[in-house]
């Protein structure tokens, strides 16, 4: 009987413990956040560390935005047109392309994009701070560490995505109406009229604020991967940084999608 | 007997299954050299970031002048925090900061110092270590002893009341080990600060070490002057200074084996 009963509760016991670990994971990185939300207000405010950071999140990757933002609206022209060309639809590309990028495909791809160019290298920058003692270092200077390196990030992660995904919707919607109209013939006045009578502005609300939780997602997940490195059951050494490095990427890309699905279910 | 400055009473830390402080007492006293010494792994570093608060003891204290750190209010607490330095063993020097910014950040960290205080303290401390033109300089541009003497400016710029050195020479040649040395003791001299050294440059800290405590085991198992080290009849003690002795014959056989000679 006892035997049984522990074969049932086994199983149950050990999805119980996964479900512990994951909130208390859950709990660490909320605190993480929080006290990197407070580093950005205390006195004195770390202006230059800032603009530093909005300038490597932000400027550096305007050329690799521009680039996919560019194909994703090509690809949303050609294949848009020859799915409404059939139900002789053609004429509503310019609002399917921009709706498409403006609520869903601009948030999200900027933010995959910004995860594989600035997550990682935050992930991998911090976690090799951590494994050789930097991190220990600022604290024996007693500098806080979170508000030295988590909060600028998290500063320049919320300012920097929605602007970067407005320039990718702006180029995406060039890159549909590049195939749609340049390549396949629609009429400009048609792609451009649709654009301009379908997009409200809740779309392009909803996408910016998309885009500021995006960014609280990744800058927060990659710089906790990186500042618990140490943690890690492999957390030693250059295998630590890169296993951390992959977690960030891994679980930003993951949450980026799980949270667009809840705020999409909330702001339709 | 007059007060320790700081004073380590029972404090024990554990990894897991490995002990590696077993309830040391220790005091430092004001203004002295204290040099920690003892096999590698041991628990001298780990000593040292206990002191410092970079990892929390299981059990014991340590009290500041007097007053158990874990009763002090935080102000408190980061007041003494800012009287220490650490000089670490693989120097922890920011990477992506030039030589300059390195040694300035603990000061552009603090509120009220000047710009032009700033660089007038980093520039004198750089040239007292003879660093001269590598301002500029990545870590990585430097060699081994040179990041050393950074790492070692960056600790000694706040002008702190307790430096804890943890193996500050390890890695010099024979002169900057010897420079380094000298700075510790004349520094110590001119601002009077308490020291803490880990070193395993025997004989060399006993002329620079007002007190020698060894640790064997996570344990205290002298403390007291060199020359009271030197004298211990403790065999651990005798052991650890006697094995320097026989690994010097050792050597001086290799020297004199056959085909050495024949060469």
């Amino acid at each position: 009987m006892t035997a049984m009963l522990s074969t049932l509760t086994t199983p149950l016991a050990a999805v119980g413990a996964v479900c512990l670990k994951t909130l208390r994971e859950f709990g660490h990185i909320g605190i993480f956040f929080g006290r990197g939300v407070l580093g950005i207000f205390s006195l004195p405010l770390q202006i230059a560390k800032f603009v530093a950071q909005i300038y490597f999140i932000g400027a550096r990757s305007v050329l690799v935005i521009c680039l996919t933002g560019a194909f994703t609206g090509m690809v949303l022209g050609l294949q848009g047109y020859y799915t409404l060309v059939k139900f002789g639809a053609q004429g509503m590309l310019g609002a399917a392309v921009a709706l498409s990028l403006i609520r869903e495909m601009g948030p999200v791809l900027t933010a995959i994009m910004i995860t594989a160019r600035a997550g990682s290298a935050m992930a991998a920058e911090i976690g090799i701070m951590r494994n050789s003692e930097e991190i220990d270092a600022l604290k024996t200077m007693d500098i806080n560490p979170i508000r030295f390196l988590v909060s600028p990030r998290i500063f320049a992660a919320v300012i920097s995505f929605p602007l970067l995904t407005a320039i990718f919707d702006v180029i995406g919607i060039l890159g549909g109406y590049l195939s749609g109209s340049v390549l396949l013939g629609l009429s400009s006045g048609t792609f451009f009229a649709r654009v301009d009578s379908s997009v409200e502005m809740q779309d392009v609300t909803g996408g910016f604020i998309k885009a500021v939780v995006f960014g609280v997602v990744v800058a927060t997940i990659s710089c906790y991967e990186g500042y618990y490195t140490h943690t890690r059951p492999d957390g030693f050494g250059a295998k630590g940084v890169s296993s951390s490095t992959t977690s960030a990427v891994v679980t930003c890309c993951v949450l980026i999608l799980v949270t667009d699905y809840i705020m999409t279910s909330f702001l339709l | 007997m007059s007060e320790a400055f700081i004073r380590i009473e029972k404090l024990s830390k554990s990894f897991g299954e490995n002990h590696v402080i077993r309830g040391i007492d220790l005091d430092i006293n004001r203004g002295e050299i204290l040099t920690l010494i003892g096999k590698s792994g041991v628990g001298k570093s780990i000593l040292l970031k206990l002191l410092i608060n970079l990892i929390e003891p299981d059990s014991g204290r340590i009290l500041f002048e007097g007053r158990p750190l874990d009763d002090l209010t935080k102000a408190e607490r980061k007041a003494f925090l800012r009287k220490m330095s650490y000089v670490f063993q693989g120097t922890a020097l920011l990477d992506s900061m030039t030589v300059f910014e390195n040694v300035a950040l603990p000061l552009q960290e603090r509120r009220g110092v000047s710009r032009e205080e700033i660089r007038r303290r980093v520039r004198e401390k750089l040239q007292q270590l003879d660093l001269v033109d590598i301002d500029e300089k990545y870590p990585s541009q430097l060699s081994g002893g040179m990041k050393k003497r950074v790492a070692l400016a960056r600790a000694l710029v706040t002008e702190p009341e307790v430096v804890l050195f943890d193996e500050p020479t390890t890695g010099l040649d024979p002169i900057r080990k010897h420079a380094v040395h000298s700075l510790i003791t004349d520094y110590q001299k001119k601002f009077g600060f308490t020291a803490v050294l880990v070193s395993h440059e025997i004989p060399d800290v006993f002329y620079i070490s007002q007190r020698i405590a060894m640790i064997d085991e996570g344990r205290i198992v002298f403390a007291g002057t060199p020359e009271e080290l030197q004298k211990s009849p403790n065999p651990v003690v005798q052991q650890f200074i006697g094995g320097l002795d026989s690994e010097k014959n050792s050597f001086r056989k290799v020297n004199r084996c056959p085909r050495a000679e024949g060469i």
